[in-house]
């Protein structure tokens, strides 16, 4: 049996470096990704969008702080306004806090070095459109890469938008509460320091990955059967 | 006009770049307290009156120089 892909949009900004692996990863799971360039205002007729990782706009001010005003962030504002499902990947977690999309922020990390390595996430939220495949509880092996990623949550975050958390031990950056992963009061936005799309083959290190883009190709397809 | 932004981050949130710099005084035998580390912005706007300018950049600083959740902002407009 074959299934209709699901379209998934992945954003191109000038410093994005991680949006072919994405796309690839999310073709490799039976998605049809469609690169969309930051320039453009509109965004094609797709099922969800991906941010992908990088430095966008060379990471100038803050990471995120001028992507967030690029037209086709305005167009992905719209889509999550109405429900449309947005992951935000390292980088893209950081456009999806300056948006607003996702409360909270990225700051430097607290050891101010580079973190480049496989770390273990726990999965706080299995009910998410981003981590259906998982388990409550399971612990993921996903590598991060990041300078920026200590997250600093504000006073009113709810314990629910916790989707996912560096394992005990295992924090990278310094963020609070061990926040790897949070996800929007509305359940349609999530955003994530870690890699999956660097983990979809054990070949690789890791296949865990594709648990959670896996889960949102699920969630996108059943977007597809009520699109039209 | 000539105006200057001073960005910090608040009181509370983790500046490890501040620390490193404090600790990095202290090797070189300065007796320093706290350090924080922030950002400059030197701007130069169009506008008819000094209250004006600082109008507009506190706008400015609201949407993109300052991310009000981590950074506080002081605004100096030269007269």
């Amino acid at each position: 049996m074959s299934e209709v892909a699901p379209r998934i949009a992945v954003l191109v900004f000038p410093g994005s470096n991680d949006d072919r692996d994405a796309a690839w990863a999310l073709s490799a799971l039976g998605a049809d990704p469609a690169f969309v360039w930051h320039g453009d205002a509109e965004l094609p007729t797709v099922d969800a969008v991906v941010l992908p990782g990088g430095f966008s706009y060379g990471d100038y001010l803050r990471c995120g702080a001028i992507a967030r005003f690029s037209p086709a962030m305005q167009a992905v504002t719209a889509f999550a306004d109405d429900g449309g499902l947005v992951l935000g990947i390292c980088n893209g977690f950081q456009i999806l806090c300056e948006a607003g999309l996702l409360p909270g922020a990225l700051r430097p990390n607290a050891s101010l070095e580079f973190v480049c390595r496989d770390v273990a996430v726990v999965v706080e939220r299995a009910d998410t459109p981003f981590t259906s495949r998982c388990r409550p509880g399971q612990e993921l092996v996903i590598p991060v890469k990041h300078g920026e990623g200590c997250y600093h949550a504000p006073d009113d975050l709810a314990p629910e938008q916790i989707a996912l958390v560096y394992a005990p031990g295992a924090n990278p950056n310094g963020s609070e509460r061990d926040i790897a992963g949070v996800v929007s009061a509305e359940g349609n936005v999530l955003g994530l320091m870690p890699h999956p799309e660097h983990a979809v083959d054990p070949l690789l290190g890791s296949g865990d990955g594709a648990l959670v883009l896996a889960s949102l190709v699920d969630a996108a397809r059943e977007r597809l059967y009520v699109r039209d | 006009m000539k105006a200057t932004v001073l960005v910090r981050p608040k009181t509370g949130i983790l500046d490890p770049q501040g620390q490193a710099v404090e600790n990095s005084l202290r090797q070189l035998g300065f007796p320093v307290g706290e350090a924080r580390v922030g950002r400059v912005i030197d701007l130069d706007v169009e506008a008819t009156s000094a209250d004006e300018a600082r109008t507009e950049i506190e706008r400015m600083c609201e949407s993109l120089l300052a991310n009000p959740l981590i950074e506080s902002y002081e605004i100096e407009v030269a007269g």
